[in-house]
């Protein structure tokens, strides 16, 4: 999104370094009271009480996403079922009329066409499908990802974020951001470095 | 790379393991030289292969003719090993889902391996069926649902559909899953990788991942929910893989045992498979600081385990037969099976995954690789004979003795099922090789500096 308005500042925002997490933790905790909030950390393996930190603890819009995705593939499941198997005569006349294309009417043992029991194993196979497929594309579009680029990747020392380091960022579209103080205030965190983002 | 201490008896990671150390220690197999070893696996395995693209050939050519399959006898070699290769298939996505919902730590190590087990195995499980409809390139419309122009759908009331969605949605389910998890560790690679080309292809793979604290946010919720939709998944497949058996009246099928004692039946076969590879693997690539003594004696409890519900299966089996007082059934199962013409074949069975599980009640045979590895060979080949126990032994003498037949596999059923194990392990040690097999970062969260207090822990 900000690569989309003009730039304010001149640089992205602010790295702070750090070796451990609790150390990334407590530094999330004293940026957020004092008043910073566009700010990102990035670990290399989850730290839920950061992520929770960082997010506000807000819960991760993705389950609801999943269950959207399950109940649409099972509900789909279900009806695309019936009406192959020549349920529900309204709706074989009227896919008919529209697509040409109708159910195939199985008669077994003169069970109804409507044999849902039967149709549940296929259902429920669509509603995990779905609802997988929901959870992994639902989370790297929430993320934003795949993005090739991304302004933290300039800084050199961000290469040991996947590795070992823990980073905390302070943005420039931060309100409170101004180059000079923020700097300084990260120093009095005692990270290992702090670094420009270049944009 | 400092020298690192040998984790104890009970622990899951060597004590002097830091996030720098997983890194370098698994990196390493990628993007060191390849291991003679590995090579000689894989040239063995693509003569495997080979074999298997022959045996294909020569099937479509000729036609299903040149398997043993007769009437009686129509679901072969090909049904043994579609169950089979499903079965060792299911020991990954249990330790991936449902050790990560139950909070075993230990699976960190083990489930990006037996993940990729997975995968393979279904792969080579679903060419049998589509080669056993003899016209694969026909096989679009009797398994697919799409319009089209014969105005024909597949039938939705037929197990054999069920087992369609179930093996594709679990084929599906497993590679996204198996991907998610890779996301974070490509990104190291990526960020390891000197080489520019390696650089981009890790880049490529990692979608861009740089670790935000937002994203991992909304990862973790995506990777839990993979693992709870993967659970009921699992035990679904082969309950429904036992349904195109139980739902039909032969006798010796016609059991409602069936889909828990397949699915304990997979789980066994799996866990054994996941030794059988491991403990060879662990060894030549000397990962003993990341799969440790315990890991191997906890795969070997859970194989006991799912091995006694099993066994316990066989005992159900000869109680329904008796109870049900149907005579075909009684003959079937108790007559049949231990003196029948193919006695052998459950002789094999009683004797590999009944008897020679038993040394497992003992810790020192569960520390003893050699022990687990031989093992772990013996319940691979005996939970094959099972699936033979069951399709052939029930098939060739169903209720009328005058429709009885002898079942003999020929060279290219043998060929056929020598062909997929060349290619599931060729498929192996390629993943061994190109792919960092032991997830870093899910690793990296037993290490003692991940658990952070959370002082003004706000909820």
């Amino acid at each position: 999104m900000a690569s989309h308005t003009p730039p304010k500042h001149a640089i992205y925002g602010l790295m702070a370094e750090f070796v451990t997490p609790q150390e990334l933790l407590d530094a999330v905790k004293k940026v957020h009271a004092e008043g910073y909030e566009v700010l990102d950390a990035y670990t290399p393996y989850p730290v839920e009480a950061i992520n929770h930190e960082v997010c506000h603890h807000k819960k991760s819009v993705v389950s609801k996403i999943v269950l959207i995705g399950g109940l649409s593939g099972g509900t789909f499941g279900l009806l695309f079922q019936s009406w192959a198997m020549g349920a529900f005569d309204w709706a074989q006349k009227l896919t008919y009329a529209i697509f040409g294309q109708s159910g195939y009417a199985f008669n077994i043992g003169g069970r109804d066409y409507f044999s849902w029991p039967a149709f549940i194993p296929v259902t429920f196979e669509l509603t995990i499908l779905f609802s997988a497929f929901s959870a992994v594309i639902g989370m790297f579009v929430v993320n934003g990802l795949p993005a090739p680029y991304h302004p933290v990747f300039n800084v050199d020392r961000f290469e040991r974020a996947t590795v070992d380091r823990f980073f905390l960022v302070i943005e420039s579209a931060d309100p409170k951001f101004d180059t000079a103080r923020t700097r300084s205030f990260l120093e009095g965190l005692a990270p290992q470095d702090v670094s420009d983002v270049a944009w | 790379m400092p020298r690192l201490l040998p984790p104890g008896d009970k622990e899951i990671l060597s004590p002097s393991h830091t996030s720098e150390t997983i890194t370098e220690r698994i990196s390493a197999i990628v993007f060191g030289g390849t291991p003679k070893w590995i090579i000689g696996i894989i040239g063995v395995s693509l003569i495997g292969v080979l074999l298997l693209v022959m045996s294909i050939t020569w099937l479509l050519i000729k036609g299903v003719g040149v398997w043993g399959i007769n009437i009686p006898v129509a679901w072969g070699f090909a049904i043994i090993n579609l169950v089979w290769w499903i079965g060792i298939g299911h020991a990954g996505t249990l330790i991936s889902a449902i050790l990560l919902l139950l909070k075993q730590d230990w699976r960190n190590s083990i489930n990006r391996f037996a993940e990729a087990m997975t995968l393979f195995a279904v792969a080579c499980a679903v060419q049998f069926p589509l080669l056993h409809t003899g016209r694969p390139w026909l096989a679009i419309y009797w398994l697919m649902p799409y319009p089209n122009t014969m105005g024909l759908w597949p039938n939705f009331r037929s197990p054999l559909i069920w087992d369609v969605f179930a093996i594709s949605t679990y084929g599906t389910v497993s590679l996204l899953f198996w991907y998610v998890g890779l996301v974070p560790d490509f990104a190291t690679m990526r960020d390891r990788a000197k080489q520019l080309w390696q650089k981009k292809i890790f880049a490529l793979l990692s979608m861009g991942w740089r670790g935000s604290c937002r994203h991992w946010h909304n990862y973790e919720m995506a990777y839990l929910l993979l693992a709870g939709l993967s659970t009921p998944l699992v035990l679904s497949v082969h309950s429904v893989i036992s349904f195109d058996f139980s739902v039909s009246q032969l006798p010796g099928w016609h059991t409602t045992i069936f889909p828990p004692y397949f699915v304990a039946g997979a789980v066994f076969a799996g866990f054994a498979m996941v030794m059988l590879v491991a403990i060879p693997v662990r060894h030549m690539l000397g990962l003993h600081d990341v799969l440790t003594s315990r890991h191997l004696q906890n795969m070997a409890k859970v194989t006991l385990v799912t091995g006694m519900i099993v066994c316990y299966g066989y005992l159900t089996e000869f109680i329904f037969a008796y109870y049900s007082g149907n005579p075909y059934e009684i003959f079937a199962i108790a007559e049949n099976r231990p003196f029948g013409p193919y006695n052998w074949g459950w002789l094999t069975l009683i004797f590999c995954n009944f008897l020679a599980i038993q040394p497992l009640w003992f810790k020192k045979v569960r520390q003893n690789i050699v022990w687990l590895w031989v093992i772990s060979f013996i319940v691979s080949i005996g939970m094959w004979f099972e699936r033979f126990v069951i399709v052939i032994m029930s098939l060739h003498r169903d209720f009328l003795p005058s429709s009885w037949d002898r079942y003999r596999a020929t060279f290219w059923d043998y060929s056929l099922f020598a062909g997929t194990i060349g290619f599931f392990f060729c498929l192996m040690f390629l993943f061994v090789r190109f792919v960092p097999m032991i997830p870093m970062s899910e690793l990296k969260i037993l290490l003692p500096e991940a658990k952070v207090k959370d002082n003004h822990g706000a909820h």
